[in-house]
């Protein structure tokens, strides 16, 4: 099972190096998984590939990551795309670099309708933007909640006193 | 492991064939959904009509949590929905950040309440390949024997909340009494009755107790009588075929798009079972079947987490008897507490227990995204390790995040009153949609 998991790698990576070779700029073979880590310009080339021509057809999550406590990265922020093929049961992961003080990334709701919520919570939690999203408003965290608690400088122990009750109209008309 | 993992085509049911649990012909008939016309031909667009804005929640008996959709209705059609959900946060993947791996469980404990022991060994799981090591096979069996019991256990509430939201409150009890003899069990073995919080990093917090066997036998021998109880009551019900057929229906490929897993993608006859696909815990070798449904509407999603149930039942079955003896845990003093005796008696045992307390487990740095099927779907742990004793950052896959995100779309354009039915069978958990 671990080999044809690892063959599989190997082919798509190849497919991939050889249509997309200059977007990615790494590829990560960690614990047995695939990931491709792709510059901010071209993550939804790379995503609608994927999607479209290999048919990763389940968008399992959209992971974001505030690096500024790990030992090395490349910038302060990453977003990490979990992709599944149903097909032939193959898992990737697609990692993005983020810098700190240029958050907006291309949304990818336009190639799974599970990127509208994943985003949304991406966006509360740690402030990316995503343009073109449809409805990009906090969706866990109240409305008047100020700042992005996974962030790292959040202190973990600090609330935030909100009370008035959201109005929904602009998700009502989406 | 042996290489015989299925084709994915296998499952898929030919054509002509019977392609769910039950088969079409069980319906007594086929149901008319055009008649919203009055006897003279007048509908509601003849009629000048103001819409009217509802809320359903944040706290409605019907909503199995706290969550608010927000309704504008004409007449009692849904012309427009929204969902607003976070009422229930906790902050979950904030305050796992300060905490050691082992003291994460309690925690994965409160995502999905309803099978706590799931999110105990998903978790565990995670972290043990993040390790690099493997639990002992007689673990592995007794993880296998207590995700089956709680996914019975999830199914009979789900299904039977489900039902008693349309109005058939028998059901619920029958469930409930076979459940309970299944939650004796689980007290008996882990001795709580909701956040079990039994699995550690590299194995269980404790072995069996004796009599786990007898006892486990003796609790599923109530199911297949209460699966039959409800199944009959249901399953040619008009109130009940009225009120779940053709309601909320999604097509298999929507359903992915919009990130659907578990019992509700397979309502909509897409075959695909982790269990199946990529087995972890020698799944592959027990003889299950994967239920699929065919429409894809409330009826499938109830019928195909029943018929679950009853698969769950051979896979206990199988397992049940064929518990290996040996270890629980891993032989690793990094990972696994030393015994008691040896920590009272020993020097070497009490610093090695001491460390481990104040420290913890240590996962190389790295990456890792590793998921389970979960009773609702895939339920995946995305973590990273800088290589210390408390995680970077965990993130978590909830399966009913995903499929809440549908809710608006599937309600839009149904009537108020099958908000609730499609809402309880899609069975949101508050606990991990909000974390």
């Amino acid at each position: 099972m671990a080999n044809s998991e690892q063959q599989k790698h190997d082919s798509l990576v190849e497919r991939v190096s050889a249509r997309l070779g200059a977007r990615v700029l790494e590829t990560d073979r960690s614990y047995g998984d695939l990931v491709f880590v792709v510059e901010k310009a071209a993550v939804h080339e790379v995503l609608s590939y994927l999607k479209n021509d290999e048919k990763f057809d389940l968008l399992l999550d959209i992971a974001g990551v505030d690096c500024v406590k790990l030992p090395e990265y490349r910038e302060r922020f990453e977003l990490e795309y979990i992709l599944y093929a149903t097909g032939k049961d193959h898992r990737v992961r697609v990692r993005v670099p983020v810098p700190e003080f240029a958050l907006d990334v291309p949304t990818a709701t336009d190639l799974w309708r599970a990127a509208n919520w994943a985003e949304r919570e991406a966006h509360e939690m740690f402030g990316f933007v995503f343009t073109g999203h449809p409805c990009l408003k906090r969706l866990i965290t109240h409305q008047q909640f100020e700042g992005h608690p996974l962030r790292k400088d959040y202190p973990v122990m600090q609330g935030q006193w909100c009370a008035t009750t959201s109005s929904l109209e602009e998700e009502l008309e989406e | 492991m042996t290489d015989k993992k299925p084709n994915l085509d296998d499952f898929v049911p030919k054509a002509g064939e019977a392609k769910g649990p039950y088969s079409a012909g069980d319906f007594s008939a086929d149901l008319d959904y055009s008649g919203d016309a009055a006897a003279d031909g007048t509908t509601l667009d003849d009629i000048d009509t103001q819409p009217m804005y509802i809320n359903i929640g944040p706290t409605h008996p019907a909503t199995h949590g706290t969550f608010r959709v927000y309704c504008k209705l004409d007449g009692e059609r849904i012309k427009k929905a929204a969902v607003d959900i976070g009422y229930l946060h906790r902050g979950f993947e904030k305050i796992v950040e300060h905490r050691k791996y082992n003291q994460v469980i309690p925690y994965t404990d409160r995502l999905n309440y309803c099978s706590g022991l799931v999110n105990n060994i998903g978790f565990c799981k995670a972290v043990e390949r993040m390790l690099g090591i493997e639990v002992p096979e007689r673990t592995q069996v007794i993880r296998v024997i207590l995700m089956e019991i709680q996914r019975i256990m999830d199914h009979m509430i789900c299904v039977g909340a489900n039902i008693v939201d349309i109005g058939a409150l028998t059901n619920f009890w029958y469930f409930f009494n076979a459940r309970e003899k299944l939650n004796d069990v689980l007290e008996a073995l882990t001795g709580a009755r909701l956040t079990y919080s039994y699995t550690r990093v590299g194995g269980l917090a404790w072995d069996l107790p004796e009599d786990f066997r007898e006892r486990v036998k003796a609790a599923l021998e109530g199911i297949p009588k209460a699966i039959r109880d409800v199944t009959g009551l249901i399953k040619k019900n008009r109130i009940f075929l009225d009120r779940s057929r053709g309601v909320g229906v999604i097509d298999a490929e929507k359903a992915l798009s919009f990130g659907w897993t578990g019992p509700c993608l397979r309502a909509t006859g897409y075959p695909m079972d982790l269990r199946k696909v990529r087995p972890y815990y020698h799944y592959d070798q027990f003889s299950f079947d994967v239920p699929i449904g065919a429409n894809g509407d409330v009826y499938d999603r109830v019928f195909v987490r029943i018929a679950e149930m009853e698969e769950s039942l051979r896979i206990i079955y199988q397992a049940i008897d064929n518990v290996p003896g040996g270890p629980i845990n891993v032989d690793n003093k990094d990972i696994v507490l030393p015994a008691k005796d040896e920590v009272h008696n020993t020097m070497e045992g009490l610093i090695n227990h001491f460390k481990l307390v104040i420290e913890g487990v240590k996962p190389p740095p790295g990456r890792i995204y590793d998921s389970i099927e979960a009773p609702n779907g895939e339920l995946g742990f995305y973590i990273i390790s800088d290589g210390t004793g408390q995680p970077y950052r965990i993130k978590v896959r909830p399966p009913c995040f995903y499929l809440m995100n549908t809710l608006k779309y599937l309600i839009e354009g149904a009537m108020v009153a099958d908000i609730v039915a499609i809402l309880a069978g899609l069975n949101i958990i508050a606990g991990e949609l909000d974390r």
